[in-house]
């Protein structure tokens, strides 16, 4: 039992990340990652929404036919993204000032219902919802590191406006690494995205060989 | 299992869709009014601080309801009046310049001698960390419009330093702050070429 919620929790952090191994999500991920802050927003609120949607899909998946289920899927994830637009609109409004361009985002991201599909239809609400978090955190990791990274070279700065987000307490976040800094403007454009994700893939590959070059070194000399 | 039998059934997966879709749109307007009078509240107090901004000191009406509408050079534009006992001593209207990458929407309040209050850019799409720097949070650049007019400085100095005028560029991006100064420049015309109507002063006090 222990071993399946640590296979899920490996997954959606390392082996089967969204954005490192199953390359979703890339179109959000590329216009919001030109800093870390940004990255870090946008992963809250899409490990907020994963959660919410895989477990619905989950608690509903005995009465949904495979013949209907992406329009319903959709219909339910649709629906629940608006709510949570709303509701933040209306009664969080200065968090809403700062997510709200990531909550519309939040619906043209395939992640979502990629989840849904794979994974909540056809397992319990309590594994689905541990998949949700799982897959959420490992997409706000992701997107942090890649936010961080194109910051550093874009601007210099690592965390700028994080007060913004998370509220003042955070403000000792914000650091500049290199002072007095021109700027370099292709890493905070898109083209800097798709350069920054394409190296940060390949070194997740290395890593990954290494690891099982090393396993099958151990099991050899066993 | 009887579900599974009828999982399967054409007539199960009509109802199921239109059942579901019946279902998020009653969930969805339901929400849309619980939460309707809350969002345009948090939006009315949201547009009266960023008005507040450009209004220093203390005014006796309620702007938001104190408006008047003025064919501008481009389309109409919403001015906002503020007055002390009845009488108006400043008032505040949009103005859109166009910047490197679209539109850059600005709010200025003027006083009733014609001069700047204070200018906040309101929303623009200027590349980040470069153009950005007109916003308050970014840089002091937009503060050097308080307390100018037309005339200080005069009509040919209202541009950027490149331009042979008086105010600051960045480096690596004229465009931007150009249409800010541009804009705001065209916004003290308005208030010159309206000024009775703007003040409330054509007819008598009302």
């Amino acid at each position: 039992m222990n071993e399946k919620y640590a296979r899920i929790t490996r997954d959606g952090l390392w082996d089967n990340n969204v954005v490192f191994a199953q390359m979703l999500a890339l179109c959000p991920l590329l216009a919001v990652t030109s800093s870390a802050t940004n990255g870090l927003g946008m992963g809250l609120a899409t490990t907020t929404v994963l959660l919410l949607s895989n477990i619905i899909i989950s608690s509903v998946r005995q009465f949904v036919s495979p013949e209907v289920r992406i329009p319903v899927y959709i219909v339910l994830i649709a629906t629940l993204v608006t709510l949570v637009d709303m509701s933040l609109n209306a009664w969080a409004h200065e968090l809403y000032k700062v997510l709200g361009l990531f909550i519309a985002l939040i619906v043209v991201n395939c992640a979502i219902l990629g989840r849904a599909e794979s994974f909540a239809s056809k397992n319990s609400v309590a594994d689905a919802a541990l998949d949700g978090l799982m897959m959420g955190l490992g997409f706000t990791a992701s997107l942090v590191l890649i936010g961080g990274v194109r910051e550093i070279f874009g601007s210099g700065t690592l965390f700028a406006n994080a007060h913004l987000l998370l509220g003042p307490a955070f403000a000792f976040l914000e650091t500049t690494i290199v002072p007095e800094y021109k700027g370099f403007l292709l890493m905070i454009l898109p083209p800097g995205g798709f350069m920054v994700v394409g190296l940060l893939l390949a070194a997740k590959r290395v890593l990954d060989q290494r690891r099982a070059a090393r396993i099958a070194l151990i099991a050899q000399e066993a | 299992m009887k579900l599974e039998e009828l999982r399967g059934k054409l007539s199960y997966q009509g109802i199921l869709l239109g059942g579901a879709a019946l279902l998020t749109s009653a969930l969805l307007s339901f929400f849309s009014q619980a939460t309707e009078a809350d969002i345009k509240a948090a939006e009315a107090a949201d547009l009266k601080q960023s008005l507040s901004q450009v209004l220093p000191g203390e005014y006796d009406n309620d702007l938001l309801k104190d408006t008047v509408t003025l064919p501008g050079s481009q389309d109409e534009v919403l001015v906002y009046r503020a007055r002390r006992a009845g009488k108006v001593e400043a008032v505040v209207y949009r103005v859109t310049g166009y910047g490197y990458s679209g539109a850059i929407l600005c709010v200025m309040g003027v006083s009733r001698e014609g001069k700047i209050l204070g200018v906040r850019v309101i929303s623009h799409k200027e590349t980040p960390g470069l153009g950005d720097k007109i916003e308050p949070a970014r840089g002091d650049w937009i503060h050097a419009f308080e307390g100018k007019y037309l005339g200080d400085p005069p009509a040919d100095k209202w541009a950027v330093k490149k331009d042979g005028g008086v105010f600051d560029q960045f480096a690596g991006a004229t465009i931007t702050p150009r249409a800010v100064v541009k804009a705001v420049k065209g916004g003290l015309e308005f208030f010159d070429s309206n000024k009775a109507k703007l003040l409330d002063e054509a007819g008598g006090v009302k």
